[in-house]
């Protein structure tokens, strides 16, 4: 009734290609975006940023990252943890050996550095894919989990083999308290977001999605594999990296390379999966399910525990945790394969027509 | 007509082609003139696709050249004959599955886009220009395919016989001097056939496309176009208007089986 898109009309191709065609979509992320900067830091204590906010943020970049790579381009990936390390790892080592290093610019740094490691290990694969890509990029993960534990340049002779960063600061804002951590990786997010939005609805988009669905037919049309991998491999690693340097430095503090390990890069991959490969929404439907879900099991499990008389101790909360969870990935896999992405736009499709539908 | 045959544009010369031991293309010659519509005929397995395979670069022959526009190739790839203006439809529709149509229209400009990965990611002003010229370059298409109202739709849920004009839309894109159409019509019932070479005959007409096209309906083949060859095993068999064609007494064999 009320999400109708009715009169309104587009007179030109620029109008009609915006990113939210519909008026009540543009309202509705503007309202969001004022109300992620403005509504939250307001209403969310400490512990809310620290444990789901600020981690949520930064694996949703990651998984934006891996979406571009995995759902745009097609090239299944199990190397996202180590381009996290990566990115986290250069980034130290701009910051810590070039005196006066910004932290953006360390970031960005790290991105890049990322970006050109992906490149590398994405040559493979102009000549395999599939399950065989992905062992090819397995290759990467263990090599960088070796390399950061083993290569002790890379720690700057840490004897412990951790690292860590102190003050930060961006442009003279200091990012201490959880509220501007917050905040930082929000807008990083947001920017990162509509870039990645510009390039899957412009011309390397629709190379990168030409691949993905006939290499073949895309070779014909003068699509250059090599020049679509390789980018699709670069930019992915690109935003990968710049979430494992906001993972390291705003987030933990201090890390070693277990907190980059094949878990990270099984989990990114598990994020876009369920929140729905070739979906920029769909990546942070994926973040929110896989660090939201077991939290919320976390405190809800006891409560209907003691709602039927039961206690539940810790460990078995967390076994049962485990095991929800697992059900409901299997669960939403097979009632919607293409993710909660596809059910949420269903669920427009469906609102559109609400409460006529024929 | 308003279209004039013109010269030479693409000859094939010697060409032979085997997948190890099997012989697909053995010593075919044959040349296709500006504006015109050439069609390849023979019978199942005869190596037609393997023949517009070769010119467009997608198999590489053992022997053989093409000569496109005076130019040789020796070594045709993919890039290279898109670059030179040949652009293909497939036999078994080769649509981006996962794209919307108009989508997959656009995807056909690939090479005329020239903005750089940042200008895209920004969507500076040249980027955004060149997107919205395309755009409207593709409309034309569109709307001379009479494909209107799906233009939205992701081609993967359209019936076969629109899957078909939109794989013609996405060759038209590219604004093709050689078109190479492998069996545009198969599976189609009569309407839809009708209107596939109306627009074959359009494209032919109005952008002065010469084309190449497979086809196994031989009453749409005698009709639309101007020359004919025929394969048979991988052998020329013939060549010629088609009227030649039908008289020929070897192509009459291959068909229907000579009589002793």
């Amino acid at each position: 009734m009320i999400y109708r898109e009715n009169g309104q009309f587009k007179t030109t191709y620029k109008t009609d290609q915006q990113i939210f065609p519909i008026l009540q979509d543009r309202w509705a992320v503007l309202v969001l975006i004022a109300f992620a900067f403005v509504g939250i830091p307001l209403l969310v204590d400490e512990y809310m940023f620290r444990a789901i906010l600020i981690p949520f943020l930064i694996l949703s970049l990651a998984a934006l990252g891996v979406n571009l790579l995995v759902g745009y381009c097609g090239q299944i990936t199990l190397g996202a943890g180590a381009f996290m390390a990566i990115g986290a790892y250069a980034a130290y080592n701009f910051a810590i050996r070039i005196d006066g290093m910004p932290l953006l610019g360390a970031l960005l740094l790290g991105g890049f550095t990322s970006a050109l490691v992906g490149i590398i290990f994405g040559v493979p694969s102009l000549r395999v894919r599939g399950l065989y890509l992905a062992i090819a990029t397995l290759a990467a993960q263990f090599f960088w989990d070796w390399a950061f534990l083993r290569i002790k340049w890379f720690t700057n002779y840490s004897t412990s083999g951790s690292v860590s960063v102190s003050n930060l600061e961006v442009f003279g804002w200091s990012l201490d308290g959880a509220v501007d951590k917050y905040l930082f990786c929000l807008i990083l997010l947001v920017v990162f977001a509509l870039l990645a939005k510009n390039m899957v609805r412009g011309a390397i988009g629709r190379q990168w999605m030409a691949i993905r669905d006939m290499d073949v037919a895309a070779e014909v049309i003068g699509i250059r594999p090599m020049y679509a991998k390789l980018s699709a491999f670069a930019v992915s690693s690109f935003i990968v990296g710049v979430a494992g340097a906001l993972w390291g430095f705003v987030h933990l503090g201090s890390w070693e390379p277990a907190a980059f390990s094949i878990d990270r890069s099984f989990q990114l991959l598990f994020m876009v999966i369920i929140g729905g490969l070739g979906s920029i929404m769909g990546s942070f439907f994926g973040a929110a399910f896989i660090i939201v879900l077991p939290i919320f099991l976390n405190q809800f499990l006891p409560w209907l525990g003691g709602l039927a008389g039961l206690s539940i101790s810790v460990a078995t909360v967390s076994h049962i945790e485990f095991m929800i969870f697992g059900a409901l990935i299997v669960f939403f896999l097979i009632v919607e394969p293409h993710g909660l992405a596809r059910l949420w736009s269903t669920g427009k499709e469906k609102l559109r027509l609400w409460p006529f539908p024929h | 007509m308003a279209r004039e045959i013109g010269d030479i544009i693409l000859d094939l010369k010697g060409v032979s082609l085997s997948f190890g031991g099997v012989k697909a293309l053995t010593d075919i010659s044959f040349d296709v003139r500006e504006h015109e519509i050439r069609a390849i005929i023979g019978p199942n397995g005869a190596g037609k696709s393997s023949m517009l395979n070769v010119i467009n670069g997608v198999y590489r022959p053992q022997e053989g050249e093409i000569v496109l526009r005076g130019e040789h190739f020796s070594k045709m790839n993919p890039y290279k004959a898109a670059c030179a203006g040949i652009a293909r439809t497939f036999q078994n529709i080769a649509l981006f599955k996962g794209m919307s149509v108009l989508d997959n229209i656009m995807t056909g400009r690939t090479l005329k886009m020239k903005a750089n990965l940042l200008q895209q990611a920004f969507r500076l002003g040249a980027a955004e220009r060149e997107e919205l010229a395309h755009r409207a370059k593709v409309e034309e298409i569109i709307d001379f395919l009479e494909i209107q109202h799906i233009r939205k739709t992701p081609v993967g849920r359209l019936p076969y016989g629109l899957q078909k004009r939109v794989d013609l839309g996405r060759a038209l894109a590219m604004e093709p001097q050689i078109l190479l159409l492998d069996e545009p019509m198969a599976g189609m019932n009569v309407e839809e056939k009708q209107d596939m070479s109306r627009f074959i005959l359009d494209v032919n007409d109005q952008f002065g496309t010469t084309i190449v096209l497979i086809e196994h309906d031989m009453g749409v083949v005698m009709d639309i176009s101007d020359r004919v060859v025929v394969l048979d095993y991988g052998k020329k068999i013939g060549d010629g208007t088609p009227d030649e064609v039908r008289a020929n007494p070897e192509v009459i064999s291959a068909y229907l089986g000579a009589s002793h």
